[in-house]
């Protein structure tokens, strides 16, 4: 049982409660027992280690739908415990692991296989997702009932987009039944066929084949319409065009169940980003133009793109020293979630609650998780941040097993000091 | 050489990787040495001394008779130790090849690298693995930066000047690093640049690079001092690009009536291999209006000028 600790003169931002103010907070028996800058009422016990937060901020843990991590099958680019390091250094408490691993998690013995193994080796939160199509292969939906029942906190193809719209339409017409969240990245196949970048002048001069907008558009207004007709609950996982948002809000101005997700990535980076042929800037979808990240800017903003995710993809030499056309799509991203997107915040383009939000309570609501508030009673997942601190991402840095960050050598302003996970304190910056 | 040694470091790059990289006085001066260099395969001794002792390997993903044996030729004639190295895609699994071949023949200790690959920026990642110099051969869609200056040397010679002259590259402008590497070149050295495609075969943002862009042969050619045709590989048919040979030679082929639109004087260039009856006919490929043999002429001639100053920058001696 960890003792009680009281976090003073902390800034506290949690968006669950509507809270940004300058206060303490008291963490008993690994969970939240009060919060906040009214503490007058708060009988305290009497031994209490007491942590002074001055000019230090506190938000809940930040929640991230969307980790792909290779346990099992390529535990040389990342185990469940490795990428629980890369959280807790980041200031994830919660991961929310994709089904792309070999075996697909697309059973009852795997999603097991991955709550066991998060309880024995991870010392972050992690949720399966479990797979909508068997093998991840687009024919024949899963178990979607028994997998829920044994912990998938929603289902998905993770880097597949299901082409049958028959299929589809089942599927978002059963997993309504079990008020299962449907979680999808759309990209039309034939229509990004060869594309390795955005479509557009760059390509052009890079000589590389390009991706247009139109293959995540089409499929996603698709599945919009499906929802329309069927009433099920969808969550677009990584949007990244500006159309993709725009018909997001049409969908929600008409009632229906859809969310959206923007990769930080996204929010921070674009396609001149790639330079000349950077493969850890060869992403899925690709990295779009300035209007684009803009939108995406703006429709976190207006509240049209609900959560940001890190889109975690670790790869390895092995998928990345190659020609750009010729390497693996994906960058880690656990571990400069949240400075990244702090970036929008000191630029003046995002209000801090807004972002918070957007990593906390917000994803934890979609997919039904405990954290991501700082309510009393909640678990004591919380991190420390100096959100002005600059630093500078260094490879030698990074905890994940792979090193494809398409931050090295970034300069970043705010980091996570200390995180904690059910009051345990299971990463502290140390210089 | 005598021109070599009047200015210092006339080349001021280490590796030839495209030509994007390149200002309107490097091409000129390798142009100008290239001009020199043609004199020396007219030679009965066609033989140089410049890189004896050196060696060149010609790293070849993609195989290429054509530039492969220019490339030898062309480091032959210099004096140099060339070695072919055809390093088929299949063979080996893909893309680890690039990197782990190129530092075992790294190991090697050679002084240039011509490398032709599959992938668009390959012989820039080799570049920055390798510590000798890379010329690139060809990398996918991106660039062919020799083939660009020898046309450049072939109208030069044709016309006397390039600054002005109205350019038509006609074909699969989309899938060509020819075209990309001539659009840049030609227009740094001030050329009016068209390009003429069915808008399938045209890659998005075209426009942008500075050409004027024409759908029709009958429309683009007008005016023109050359026509620069491109080849049209044979799986562009199936991927939906353009439906039939016949469709795209009664549209896009260059014969006689075609060219009669161009400048009486218009000259005919294709960087080959050809495929007559589909992009180009037969009559003109061979007519008096053809530049095709003299392309394959200046091409040993430019790649003898790239390896030479290339050399000469990399060592600073002679």
């Amino acid at each position: 049982m960890s003792k009680s600790r009281l976090f003073t003169n902390a800034r506290i931002v949690d968006p669950s409660q509507n809270m940004d103010e300058v206060g303490s907070l008291l963490v008993e028996k690994g969970r939240i027992a009060a919060c906040g800058a009214d503490f007058s009422k708060i009988k305290f016990r009497k031994k209490v280690e007491t942590i002074d937060c001055e000019g230090k901020c506190i938000f809940p843990g930040l929640i991230d739908g969307r980790v792909f991590i290779g346990e099992p099958g390529a535990e040389h680019r990342e185990t469940i415990a490795s990428a629980s390091r890369a959280a807790a250094a980041g200031g994830v408490t919660s991961m929310v692991m994709m089904p792309d691993t070999d075996p697909v998690i697309d059973d009852v013995a795997l999603v097991e296989f991955v709550r066991r193994t998060a309880i024995e080796t991870a010392k972050v939160n992690v949720y399966p997702t479990a797979a909508l199509t068997r093998g991840l292969a687009g024919r024949e939906m899963t178990e979607i009932g028994l997998m829920k029942q044994a912990g998938a906190v929603a289902f998905t193809d993770g880097r597949e987009t299901i082409e049958d719209s028959l299929l589809m339409r089942r599927a978002l017409t059963y997993a309504s039944d079990f008020d299962s969240l449907i979680v999808h990245y759309t990209q039309d196949k034939s229509l990004a066929y060869g594309g390795v970048m955005n479509e557009g002048l760059n390509a052009t001069r890079l000589g590389l084949p390009g991706i247009p907008k139109e293959a995540e558009i089409i499929p996603l207004e698709r599945d919009l319409r499906l929802v329309a007709l069927t009433g099920g609950r969808y969550h677009a996982a990584s949007i990244s065009t500006g159309e993709s948002a725009r018909i997001i809000a049409a969908a929600k101005t008409n009632g229906l169940a859809v969310t959206a997700g923007v990769s930080v990535n996204h929010l921070a980076l674009n396609e001149n980003d790639i330079g000349r042929y950077r493969t850890f800037f060869r992403l899925s979808p690709p990295l779009r133009d300035e209007d684009d990240r803009m939108a995406m800017v703006e429709a976190l903003r207006d509240g049209t793109i609900d959560v940001i995710v890190s889109n975690h993809d670790p790869q390895d030499v092995d998928t990345k020293r190659h020609p750009f056309s010729e390497a693996a799509d994906g960058a880690v991203g656990l571990e400069t979630l949240l400075a990244a997107a702090l970036r929008l915040y000191h630029s003046g383009d995002v209000e801090l609650s807004t972002l918070i939000r957007a990593l906390t309570i917000a994803p934890a609501r979609l997919y039904g998780l405990p954290g991501g508030s700082l309510e009393p009673g909640k678990p004591a997942d919380l991190i420390i941040v100096d959100v002005d601190q600059p630093w500078i991402l260094q490879e030698g840095d990074l905890q994940s097993r792979s090193k494809n960050s398409p931050f090295e050598s970034a300069r970043f302003q705010g980091r996570v000091l200390q995180t904690l996970v059910a009051g345990r304190t299971i990463y502290t910056h140390h210089g | 050489m005598d021109k070599l040694q009047n200015k210092q470091a006339v080349y001021p790059h280490r590796h030839l990787l495209g030509i994007e990289s390149l200002s309107p006085s490097d091409i000129e001066t390798l142009l100008d040495l290239a001009d020199s260099s043609v004199a020396v395969s007219r030679q009965v001794e066609k033989k140089k001394v410049t890189l004896r002792g050196r060696t060149q390997i010609n790293l070849f993903f993609e195989s290429s008779t054509r530039t492969q044996s220019s490339f030898e030729l062309a480091g032959k004639r210099l004096g140099a130790d060339v070695m072919n190295m055809s390093v088929g895609v299949s063979s080996v699994k893909k893309g680890e090849t690039l990197i782990d071949t190129a530092m075992t023949l790294n190991a090697m200790k050679p002084d240039i690298l011509v490398v032709r690959h599959q992938a668009a920026g390959a012989a820039e990642l080799l570049a920055q693995k390798v510590d000798c110099s890379v010329i690139n051969a060809g990398d996918g869609a991106h660039e062919h930066p020799t083939q660009a200056l020898l046309d450049a040397l072939t109208i030069r010679r044709a016309k006397g000047r390039l600054a002005g002259l109205v350019v038509a590259i006609c074909g699969d402008v989309m899938h060509s690093r020819v075209a990309r590497s001539n659009i840049l070149l030609l227009n740094a050295m001030g050329a009016r640049v068209r390009v003429i495609a069915p808008k399938t075969l045209l890659p998005p943002g075209i426009e942008e690079l500075g050409v004027e862009v024409f759908t029709r042969m009958e429309t683009g050619l007008k005016d023109a001092d050359i026509v620069m045709m491109l080849r049209l590989q044979r799986e562009r048919m199936s991927g939906s690009l353009v439906p039939s040979v016949r469709e795209y030679f009664r549209f896009f082929g260059l014969d006689r009536t075609r060219l009669d639109i161009a400048k009486p004087d218009a000259m005919v260039m294709h960087p080959g291999p050809m495929n007559r009856g589909v992009e180009i006919a037969s009559e003109i490929a061979d007519g008096p209006s053809s530049l095709i043999q003299a392309q394959v002429e200046m091409g040993v001639a430019v790649r003898m000028a790239v390896i030479e100053a290339i050399i000469d920058n990399s060592t600073g001696a002679k």
